[in-house]
């Protein structure tokens, strides 16, 4: 069985993300990009998979600008097989990425597809529930636990209300929470060996989707700042205050 | 300009987060339109029925859609989206899980976890964890859009007088099988919805001293929440972290408790109405956003704050 595996490009997590001037978008220039998050787990989540003996081959399959490979290739290091980019405008919307998730699934007939549930840019949370009804596979959202049976598998889901268990048949597509496991670090070794696997560079044109965007950015700002609140002395004041003042005890 | 809804419900009462989202629509449109679907649903369509800005309620009732099963209820949704210029839901994981499939098969962009309406096409929405604000306009002929709850009030549950009308569906063939469902049974309420929140960072230094946290909680009728370092540290398991990578909370009062402020965490708890920030540290930049600062140890701090809370409810009482 093969695994597909998607990752995105993203503002590291740690970075404060600061909106331009010109309210056309976030800064991007100079600040670090890192793996989203949860696509770490969709790796990760692969490798074990593999190591079960359940699977033979991770490709991993990134969609956006030519830097991508960079993220492409942290996968390969963790210990992914190839890697396929598919060359796009970054801010590519998440319909138009699932369509050519889709068509990539078609091309490599994978028994699972793992997503991250959610990039931590644009805070979609759509890719993965969109690339399955368009292929009619089944969808396992929220995924805390992936146990693989012989035709079928058991997937925990993390919803609001606690944890749900399905029972999807293969092939399935599953968005990986970040209580999926915990992922691993790459090695010197291996990354050293990552720079010899295979990368496929195609451009979204060669694919034929149409990716026009349907949304308009109108404008991007800041959030509401916070005023600075008072220092109290001590606690005996601060539950006076709460009780009091802010009247919320 | 006719509005659909998809219910949110667990088959025995609505779920608040349906009442939000009529909320979101009555700003937009006042053809308001209900799809409940479900097993013995009956009591819960009536009640919709009645809701505030309600028109109409259309009931999908077969004991097939016991189960919220994103690839059985796209199809329903899809097949009478051609009566509506936009399909709202409740951005929670039953609508997260639903609605991109419902986008998709109508070929149109979804609108994702809208906190503000400013028009039929165009919407607020946060994004980098709520670090920045996106004005986007819709293209799209018609609208898929889910609606972040906490970012509208709720309509009132009487003054509607909606038609009931019963829908059919014959579904294909699916192949997820739900197994079962673990609520949480904590006593105490849910993180992303409690009234109260009391988190814990990496300056609790383990898991044993997150005790004086729950102590805490226990006194205030409120949820635990600790920061990812606490998490990544081992103190608590994921399911309590707040942040851009754990859950976004909007209580009336959030303690954070020894956590710096690093700003993975401010974004999962700043849009918070109180904040009381409790750090040895008075560099720490969680004093930024807090309302009330409390530069003190917290291992003194804690256990005078839970005999001042006592003191309180005597008094009360």
């Amino acid at each position: 069985m093969k695994i597909l595996v998607t990752v995105k490009r993203v503002i590291d997590y740690n970075v404060q993300v600061r909106v331009k001037a010109d309210n056309s978008g976030v800064e991007k220039e100079n600040v670090k990009m890192s793996m989203n998050p949860p696509d770490e787990n969709a790796v990760e989540e692969a490798l074990r998979i593999k190591e079960a003996g359940k699977a033979d081959e991770i490709i991993i399959l990134s969609v956006g600008e030519e830097k991508c490979q960079e993220t492409i290739r942290t996968a390969l290091a963790m210990g992914a097989d190839r890697g396929i980019l598919i060359k796009a405008n970054d801010d590519i919307e998440p319909l138009s990425v699932s369509k050519i998730v889709a068509k990539i699934a078609d091309n490599e007939q994978p028994g699972l597809i793992l997503m991250g549930k959610q990039a931590i840019d644009d805070d979609a949370n759509q890719t993965a529930q969109m690339t399955s009804a368009l292929l009619n596979w089944p969808q396992a959202t929220f995924a805390s636990k992936i146990e693989i049976e012989e035709n079928t598998a058991i997937v925990t889901r993390e919803i609001d209300e606690g944890l749900e268990r399905i029972k999807v048949k293969m092939p399935f597509i599953a968005s990986c929470d970040l209580r999926l496991n915990e992922p691993r670090y790459a090695s010197l070794p291996n990354i050293m060996k990552a720079k010899k696997k295979p990368i496929d560079i195609k451009s979204v044109e060669e694919l034929g989707i149409d990716v026009r965007p349907r949304i308009e950015n109108i404008k991007i700002s800041e959030p509401p700042t916070r005023q600075k609140g008072v220092m109290v002395a001590d606690v005996a004041e601060l539950v006076q205050k709460l009780k009091y003042e802010a009247k919320v005890i | 300009m006719s509005i659909l809804i998809l219910a949110e419900h667990n088959n025995e009462e609505v779920k608040s987060s349906t009442l939000n989202t009529i909320s979101a629509a009555s700003k937009l449109g006042n053809e308001i339109e209900v799809l409940v679907i479900g097993n013995n649903v009956d009591n819960i369509s009536k009640e919709i029925a009645n809701y505030q800005y309600v028109t109409k309620v259309l009931l999908l009732d077969d004991q097939n859609y016991e189960h919220a099963i994103a690839e059985k209820i796209e199809p329903v949704i899809v097949s009478i989206a051609d009566n509506y210029s936009h399909i709202f839901a409740p951005a929670t994981t039953f609508g997260k899980n639903v609605m991109p499939r419902v986008a998709v098969k109508l070929d149109v962009a979804q609108i994702s976890d809208v906190i503000n309406i400013e028009s039929e096409d165009t919407f607020i929405r946060p994004i980098y964890a709520g670090n920045a604000l996106a004005t986007v306009k819709s293209n799209d002929t018609k609208k898929v859009i889910t609606i972040r709850p906490t970012s509208f009030d709720v309509i009132a549950k009487e003054g509607g007088s909606g038609v009931i009308e019963a829908i059919n569906f014959v579904s294909s063939e699916n192949y997820t099988e739900f197994l079962d469902r673990e609520e949480s049974k904590s006593d105490r309420p849910e993180l992303s919805t409690a009234r109260i929140v009391v988190s814990g960072g990496r300056g609790l230094q383990s898991a044993d001293n997150f005790k004086l946290i729950s102590d805490i909680a226990d006194k205030l009728n409120a949820a635990i929440g600790a920061s990812r370092a606490a998490v990544d540290a081992g103190y608590v398991s994921n399911d309590y972290q707040v942040g851009q990578t754990g859950k976004v909370v909007v209580p009336d009062l959030y303690i954070a408790v020894g956590i710096s402020g690093a700003i993975q965490h401010l974004a999962g708890m700043k849009e918070s109405k109180i904040i009381v920030a409790i750090n040895k540290d008075e560099e720490a930049p969680i004093f930024n956003v807090a309302d009330y600062g409390l530069s003190a140890d917290l291992f003194e701090a804690l256990p005078q704050l839970s005999s001042e809370l006592d003191k309180l409810n005597s008094i009360e009482k």
